[in-house]
């Protein structure tokens, strides 16, 4: 057992968790990071290519930004924090034009567009920032569960150094926790990751989530392939295999209408509505997306294609940990949460599709936790270390019957009812029951049994986690009994003024989810 | 997913092994990297991009490419090498893709494109 101590540990070297581990840093505190697999190229963002949520601070232009989602989201989002998410992203992104020298495009006069970041240029950057940081890094070294002191703060995390094959522990005065959202290894584009580890533990610990019924993301790509940039299919049109049109099919409302297709039949897709000036932009934009093609001979601007949705549950939704203050932290004392990991209804309400608040968030969040936790940990003096503390795993570490293996079992007892869009895209009242049901079962079956050993435990926490989403996912999708957002019920088309509130879900043997009080009164 | 690790290429750094999200490698007696899990492989890329040598190839399928596909044989391949890692500007002399970057008339786009139906 490798056993460290840190002020702070994060957990997830994302982006939200590199911009916590540089500003817990900054803020005096010693830190560690522990990623699942390593800080530069893991995570939703690496692999990509994101929008960035950055708009100049003149308040014509902070408005319109501000009141352009309010709509998709369902009035769920909150004012107050989508002016501090782009304060705070204004900022960050100042940042790393100057701290980092990100190259950013230049447009004719000179000036950087900052609007934009390629995941790799991106987090190979940050990787050098938060070693220059002097944070210790752990690649490689998922976290699999908390820990915490006599008083339940969080206290520290346990983990296993795969490669090293050997278990480690950090003692710390704080931890967040930016382990991304939760993809059901779907293996869409770097996401295979995001199991929702992260909201495993912290529900462990006793904290809530919100907006897990805003959770069913799914990205256009290529058949067999994992490239997805949403984006780029806005100039897309969309065919049946006899060659006539798909109607109503697109990337942003349509992709129901190629989901309901896709069950039945191929649906090919041609991306015939961009100028040759956009052709060239979109080259320029995503690197890889063009890999999938031209590694087959495919003109994806003049040839025929199929298509397939990947899901991308809460990587692209908005649902995680609830956020209870304004440094990020959550209803446990020790604990905070950024980025995808964390609900981003505060900014984005029930829906975020065509991206850019996504990065917004991880960036800003991710600054607001490392620093919390860094004030949190320094407010224990030396005590941190000290303090007696136990281990908060269950489900996947310590089953309450005999233990047995078969993680793979799970994750594909789960895969069944979360992956297919007529279950969680087509949502129906009756379909969700049932598959909560199955999903009931496949919870106790593991809780009861499932432990493997050595760096098994990763594989066999993972598992545990996906289930636990998948039950939020779908006890939360029941009680929304309406339409908003991207939480769409076939049964219930309608918005219903009476519903526009949060949801806060958690529980692991017992799921609950029931309104959230007050809390947007702020809002208005 | 990984299909190709070109030994005349590869100079043994590790750093694939060191640097792909899901652990697909383990370094192989022959001090090669051995594509040991590539069962979870993401098909991510990023591999590729940091290759120094350019002796990784990626095939763009989210499945192993079957027996005899051209995607695993490095001769039909050579074009391909170090292809994704130019884009990227990654290397010596080359310029970062990110300054070429054009992502922002996209979220433009999405921002003020009429929705579909
Ligand atoms: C293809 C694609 C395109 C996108 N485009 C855009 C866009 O244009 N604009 C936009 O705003 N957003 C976009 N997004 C969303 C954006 O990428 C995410 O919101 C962002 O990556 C979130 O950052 P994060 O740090 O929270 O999570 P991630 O980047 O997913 O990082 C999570 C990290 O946690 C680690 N981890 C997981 N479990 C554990 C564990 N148990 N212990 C330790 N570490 C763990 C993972 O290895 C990973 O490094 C896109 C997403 C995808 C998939
Ligand atoms: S990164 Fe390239 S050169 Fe280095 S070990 Fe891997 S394949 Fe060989
Ligand atoms: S493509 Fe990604 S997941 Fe696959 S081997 Fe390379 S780095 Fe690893």
């Amino acid at each position: 057992m490798n056993e460290l101590t840190a002020d702070v540990l994060v957990a997830g070297g994302g982006p939200a968790g590199a911009w916590a581990a540089v500003k817990a840093a900054e803020a005096g505190a010693s830190v560690v990071l522990a990623d699942k697999g390593y800080l530069g190229t893991s995570g939703a963002t690496a692999s990509a290519g994101t929008g960035v949520w950055y708009v100049e601070p003149e308040p014509a232009a902070r408005e319109t930004a501000m009141a352009s989602r309010e709509g998709l989201g369902g009035h769920l989002a909150d004012r107050e924090w989508m002016a501090r998410v782009l304060d705070q992203t204004y900022a960050n992104m100042n940042e790393l034009a100057e701290v980092s020298k990100y190259p950013f495009p230049v447009d004719g006069d000179g000036r950087q567009i900052r609007r934009g970041l390629q995941g790799p240029e991106y987090m190979r950057r940050m990787r050098v920032r938060v070693r220059r940081a002097g944070v210790r890094v752990l690649d490689h070294s998922p976290v699999t569960e908390l820990l915490a002191d006599g008083s339940g703060a969080v206290a520290g995390a346990a983990g296993y150094h795969v490669r090293e094959d050997r278990p480690f522990s950090v003692r710390a005065g704080a931890v967040v926790l930016a382990t991304g959202g939760c993809a059901f290894l779907s293996k869409a584009l770097g996401c295979d990751v995001n199991t929702g580890d992260g909201a495993l533990f912290a529900a462990e610990a006793g904290a809530e989530l919100s907006g897990m019924e805003f959770s069913n993301a799914y990205a256009i790509a290529p058949a067999f392939t994992s490239v997805t940039k949403t984006a780029f299919y806005s100039f897309a049109t969309f065919y049946r295999s006899d060659g006539s049109v798909l109607e109503g099919a697109g990337s942003r409302r349509g992709r129901s209408v190629i989901a309901r297709t896709l069950l039945s039949e191929p649906v090919l897709c041609r991306i015939d509505r961009a100028t040759p000036e956009e052709q060239r932009a979109m080259r320029l934009a995503q690197a890889n997306f063009f890999l999938p093609f031209d590694r087959q001979g495919i003109d994806p601007f003049t040839d025929l294609f199929p298509v397939t949705l990947l899901a991308e549950g809460t990587v692209r939704g908005t649902g995680g940990i609830r956020i209870a203050g304004a440094d990020c932290s959550t209803t446990v004392p020790g604990l905070f949460a950024a980025g995808d990991a964390a609900t981003r209804e505060l900014i984005c309400g029930g829906f975020t599709g065509g991206g850019s608040h996504n990065a917004a968030w991880a960036m800003s969040s991710g600054t607001w936790a490392g620093r919390g936790a860094a004030r949190y940990a320094a407010g224990l003096g030396g005590r941190a270390a000290a303090r007696p503390v136990r281990a908060l795993g269950e489900a996947g570490v310590r089953p309450s019957g005999p233990a047995a293996g078969g993680h793979a079992e799970h994750v594909a007892a789960v895969q069944a009812e979360v992956l297919p869009y007529d279950k969680n895209l087509l949502r129906t009242g009756d379909r969700l029951a049932a598959a909560l049901a199955s999903l009931d079962g496949t919870w106790r079956e593991l809780r009861g049994t499932l432990r493997e050993d050595g760096a098994g435990v990763v594989r066999a926490r993972s598992a545990a986690a996906m289930a636990a989403h998948a039950r939020w996912m779908y006890n939360a999708a029941l009680a929304r009994t309406e339409t908003r957002g991207m939480h769409k019920r076939l049964d219930l088309p309608e918005q219903d003024p009476a519903q526009r509130r949060r949801l806060v879900t958690g529980g692991l043997d017992e799921v609950w989810t029931r309104p959230e009080a007050g809390a947007l009164a702020v809002a208005s | 997913m990984i299909e190709v690790v070109s030994a005349d290429r590869c100079v043994q750094c590790d750093v694939c092994i060191k640097v792909c999200p899901t652990d697909v490698f383990d370094r192989g007696p022959d001090g090669l990297p051995a594509i040991a899990r590539q069962g979870d492989c993401q098909t991510c890329f990023m591999c590729e991009a940091h290759c120094p040598t350019d002796a990784l190839y990626v095939a763009p399928f989210s499945g192993p490419a079957p027996a005899g596909s051209p995607h695993t044989d490095e001769a039909a391949l050579a074009g391909a090498f170090g292809e994704y890692r130019r884009i990227v500007g990654w290397g010596r002399g080359r310029t970062p893709g990110s300054r070429a970057d054009r992502n922002h008339i996209f979220t433009e786009r999405l921002r003020t494109a009429p929705r579909n139906p």
